[in-house]
């Protein structure tokens, strides 16, 4: 037995206890303190449902005039499907949504922003070979008499740039501007519409440290003239500089709502990731001194000369459980993707067993047993246009019961598929349905059950429980200890804590393309893992 | 318990089609009417011109022709490659396949094969240029292989001339490559009594390719690549495929198709490469490619109806009837069809998320209550 499950409860039971009071006390006060004014907008009860999926559920939030309020949560906690309720690209199923005190229904964009309600979309939509005028005007051009009236249009771009303090040429091409004035542009162009209640989707997320401070100031000028801002991110200590409420979403849900003044990074982070029951811990070890994937001094450069990957190293044994911490985009994809043969090292060697792999393609890396577990399911895991059987075939293709020769064997696939769907719980009338018909969860498992019955040697598995229900998610930790005590090298990349500390048998903690610690997930405690995954503790701690 | 051949889905698999037919029909009317015809007339009339056995006989060969291009530019949609320039393949391919079929003598079975093969090659070498360009240097298909079609027309025309590939025609300004000696013909088959023309042997050939079709795309793994990367290419390469190696492959295939388009009227009728040799067929073999939604007895369809609009609208003239309402009806039939199935096809997803919500009872929800209780 190991200390997992008591450090395990221990977290489960903080979190309450942060969630609890934050959510109870910290929401009401601000609300009753500016009662006389209605919120900017309000939502009661959102849920959003898309075939198969529940993509929110019993959203609540309030934004209140001349605040920036927050949203932070994990990638593809709710968010961005939150936000496209808000602007009006769906209708929720249920609940209401009111702006400045009045309910209302949002039949399109055009809807919310006649509501005034504007959205700053985190990759820029600008016409690059047009003026900053003219994509201002763009799709709402001023006409008097039916000619294009620009000088009005420039007049009124003046004002606006004028009173927030957003200064940029107007007559400049939009291909020559840098990053961070093609922001304000975007945001001029909000505001042009007449918003008064502005969504920023990631907006720091393309910038640089100087041109984020920019923004914040920016930011300041539009609150204090009565705007309200509602800032996505999941750069917790950007959010708590500018942001005067915060609301934490996972798995779909408002989870807390909390000043920035009273929580720290690491509870932030710990609200966001959360902890699931039942725990994932794993029983005694299966370790044995057989190496079956070796890393050594691995490196991937991009394109333009950017290191992506440095020096990564490490072995993993059968029975073992490598566990990479980090905050997402610190190389965790990369390395996963290098190990399967979709990108091609710039330099060190990837040993399978005792073969050296390093120069084989992706199948037959697959064929000799590198089973994985895409991070983005639908997209590199899944023909969702596909029948599940077909999908059965997917990666392994060249292998029985799916393929004699070069030939297919759909009779073999489809009894197989069956055997996959009734062994590993996929929850289908049948196996002639698109996969893009099944929820998140029983797609994984899918997925899970195809990668398992290829005789795997070891399983590469990236977020393995990433936007599954809760029983798919025990169900899917259940199939990774199996795999472990089956003998199987797996290694596991996730940015959910528990999981980490409760599934690996060691950890390791990637920041930007390089491992930065070692942890032993026996001792380690959540704190000490956040710590050295965001780096910005390091003189904290 | 086979689900799909439930009668819903039946009926589903029939909505498309008919709706796109009756939304032309409809759509035609409205413009005939519009402009002072009778619609009930202009039907009866192409009706009526299908009936003749001569006309029977035109069809099934403009249909075999259509059909082998449409194949051609179905090979690469399936993998979402778009092989425009199955016009310029097809015309390259038959005018060195006549000059070489003309200038050799061989036994007739091997006379007729050798040509065939001179033309697949050259289709797919013209279409492998595309190909190259797209793996080494990213080049969009769709642009290289319209420039290769005008590239293609500049050289046929600088090989048709006397002197290189080409002599004068007696009493006429044609001008045409040594025609192929009979060796080198395919002889019709009198599948339509009573009609005075023969259709086409070559139509046997485009019934193997079709039936090489389906087999290639719906049996082998080399299929299944191909329809995976058309699917999905970051789920292609995940799952080992080799997605540059496959747009060589396949547009080399598509192009080796492309280059038998001409040769039903080649091996049956001309025996030579002239001036008015038929061009435009590549685009026509898009347009069905559209209409048999890339299933190989789906186009054997387009290409029937395509065929048969082609064949009788020129009766139409002589009942007062411009002709070129077919082309009209050509075109919207292809636009009718693209919507029609995107229709059915969301109905149907939508209809399949219910199926599986119902059978597993509620959705469930993403999350348990989580921390908060």
């Amino acid at each position: 037995m190991r200390a997992g499950p008591l450090a395990i409860d221990g977290l489960v039971r903080r979190l309450s206890f942060v969630a609890r009071s934050t959510a109870i006390s910290e929401i009401d006060t601000p609300r009753e303190s500016t009662a006389e004014a209605p919120p900017a907008v309000e939502l009661r009860g959102i849920t959003k449902r898309f075939p198969g999926v529940v993509a929110n559920h019993d959203i609540d939030l309030t934004v209140r005039r001349g605040t920036v309020h927050a949203i932070v949560g994990e990638n593809g906690a709710g968010k961005s499907t939150l936000m496209k309720t808000l602007y009006g690209m769906h209708r929720p199923e249920e609940g209401t949504i009111s702006i400045d005190g009045e309910a209302v229904v949002l039949h399109s964009p055009g809807d919310a922003i006649a509501r005034g309600v504007g959205m700053v979309h985190q990759h820029f939509q600008l016409a690059d070979n047009l003026t900053v005028l003219e994509n201002v005007v763009l799709g709402d051009e001023p006409t008097r008499r039916g000619w294009l009236d620009f000088g009005s249009a420039r007049r009124k771009i003046r004002e606006i740039s004028d009173a927030y303090g957003l200064d940029v040429d107007t007559d400049a091409l939009v291909e020559e501007l840098g990053v961070g004035d093609r922001q304000r542009v975007e945001i001029l162009k909000v505001l042009y519409r007449g918003a008064r209640t502005l969504i920023l989707d990631e907006p720091t997320a393309v910038l640089v440290p100087q041109e984020v401070d920019e923004l914040f100031g920016a930011l300041r000028g539009l609150k204090e003239q009565g705007m309200a801002i509602i800032f996505i991110s999941h750069k917790l200590d950007e959010v708590l500089k500018v942001a005067d409420e915060i609301t934490v979403i996972r798995r779909g849900t408002t989870v807390a709502s909390v000043l920035p003044g009273e929580v720290t990074a690491r509870q932030l982070a710990e609200l966001m990731v959360g902890s699931e029951l039942p725990s994932p811990e794993t029983r005694e070890s299966t370790v044995t001194d057989r190496a079956l994937l070796t890393v050594e001094g691995l490196n991937l450069t991009h394109a333009d000369g950017r290191p992506l990957l440095s020096d990564i190293s490490f072995t993993i044994h059968a029975g073992e459980v490598l566990g990479i911490a980090g905050v997402e985009g610190n190389g965790q994809a990369e390395l996963v993707e290098t190990l399967l043969g979709m990108r091609q090292a710039s330099s060190g060697s990837v040993v399978l067993g005792s073969e050296e792999i390093t120069a084989w393609s992706t199948r037959r890396r697959r064929e000799n047993g590198v089973a994985y577990i895409p991070e983005d399911r639908t997209r590199h895991g899944l023909l969702l246009d596909a029948p599940l059987w077909e999908n059965r075939m997917l990666g392994h293709q060249t292998q029985p019961p799916n393929s004699r020769g070069p030939l297919l064997d759909p009779r073999g696939a489809k009894k197989d598929t069956q055997r996959i769907v009734d062994a590993y719980d996929v929850r289908t009338p049948s196996i002639d349905v698109l996969a893009s018909a099944l929820s998140g969860g029983n797609q994984q498992k899918l997925i899970v059950g195809r990668e398992m019955s290829a005789d795997p040697v070891v399983l590469l598995a990236a977020h393995p429980t990433r936007g599954v229900d809760v029983g798919a998610q025990a169900a899917i930790w259940d199939l990774i200890r199996d795999a472990r005590s089956q003998g199987l090298a797996v290694l596991l990349v996730s940015a959910d804590l528990d999981e980490l500390i409760g599934l690996s048998d060691s950890l390791k903690v990637m920041l930007r393309g390089s491992f930065v610690a070692d942890m032993d997930p026996a001792a380690v405690t959540p704190e000490d893992l956040g710590t050295a995954m965001t780096g910005l503790g390091g003189a904290a701690a | 318990m086979n689900r799909r051949f439930s009668p819903r889905a039946v009926a589903l698999a029939l909505a498309a089609p008919v709706l796109a037919v009756v939304f032309t029909m409809i759509i035609t009317s409205i413009v005939l009417i519009a402009s002072g015809k009778d619609p009930l007339q202009t039907f009866q009339v192409l009706v009526g011109e299908a009936s003749k056995p001569r006309i029977q006989v035109q069809i099934l060969n403009a249909a075999t022709t259509y059909y082998l291009s449409a194949i051609a530019v179905a090979i690469g949609f399936r993998m979402n490659l778009f092989n425009i320039g199955v016009d310029g393949q097809y015309r390259l391919a038959a005018i060195l396949a006549a000059a070489a079929g003309g200038a050799v003598a061989l036994p007739a079975p091997l006379h007729v094969a050798f040509i065939i093969a001179v033309a697949m090659l050259v289709g797919a070498c013209w279409a492998g240029i595309a190909a190259i360009l797209k793996v080494t240097r990213g080049v969009s298909e769709v642009i290289s292989t319209i420039m290769l079609n005008f590239i293609a027309t500049g050289l046929i025309a600088y090989l048709l001339t006397p002197g290189r590939l080409a002599e004068s025609i007696e009493g006429s300004n044609n001008i045409s490559t040594k025609p192929i000696p009979e060796s080198g013909w395919m002889p019709g088959i009198p599948l339509i009594p009573d009609a005075k023309g023969e259709v086409f042997g070559f139509i046997v050939i485009a019934g193997v390719v079709g039936v090489a079709y389906w087999f290639l795309l719906g049996r082998t793994r080399f299929g299944f690549d191909l329809r995976a990367t058309g699917r999905s290419e970051p789920a292609a390469i995940a799952s080992g495929v080799n997605v540059k190696k496959m747009i060589v492959v396949t547009m080399l295939l598509s192009g080796a198709v492309a280059g038998l388009v001409g040769m039903p009227q080649l091996l049956g009728s001309s025996h030579a490469y002239s001036l008015d040799f038929p061009a435009g067929l590549g685009f026509t073999g898009i347009a069905i490619a559209l209409l048999g939604r890339n299933n190989p007895i789906g186009i054997a369809f387009g290409a029937l109806l395509w065929a048969f609009l082609d064949s009788s609208a020129t009766r139409l003239d002589f009942e007062g009837i411009p002709q070129e309402i077919v082309a009209i009806m050509q075109g919207v039939l292809v636009l009718s069809v693209v919507i029609a199935y995107e229709l059915v096809r969301r109905y149907r997803v939508r209809q399949v998320a219910h199926d599986v919500g119902r059978q597993l009872g509620s959705t469930e929800p993403v999350s348990g209550q989580g921390a908060v209780a």
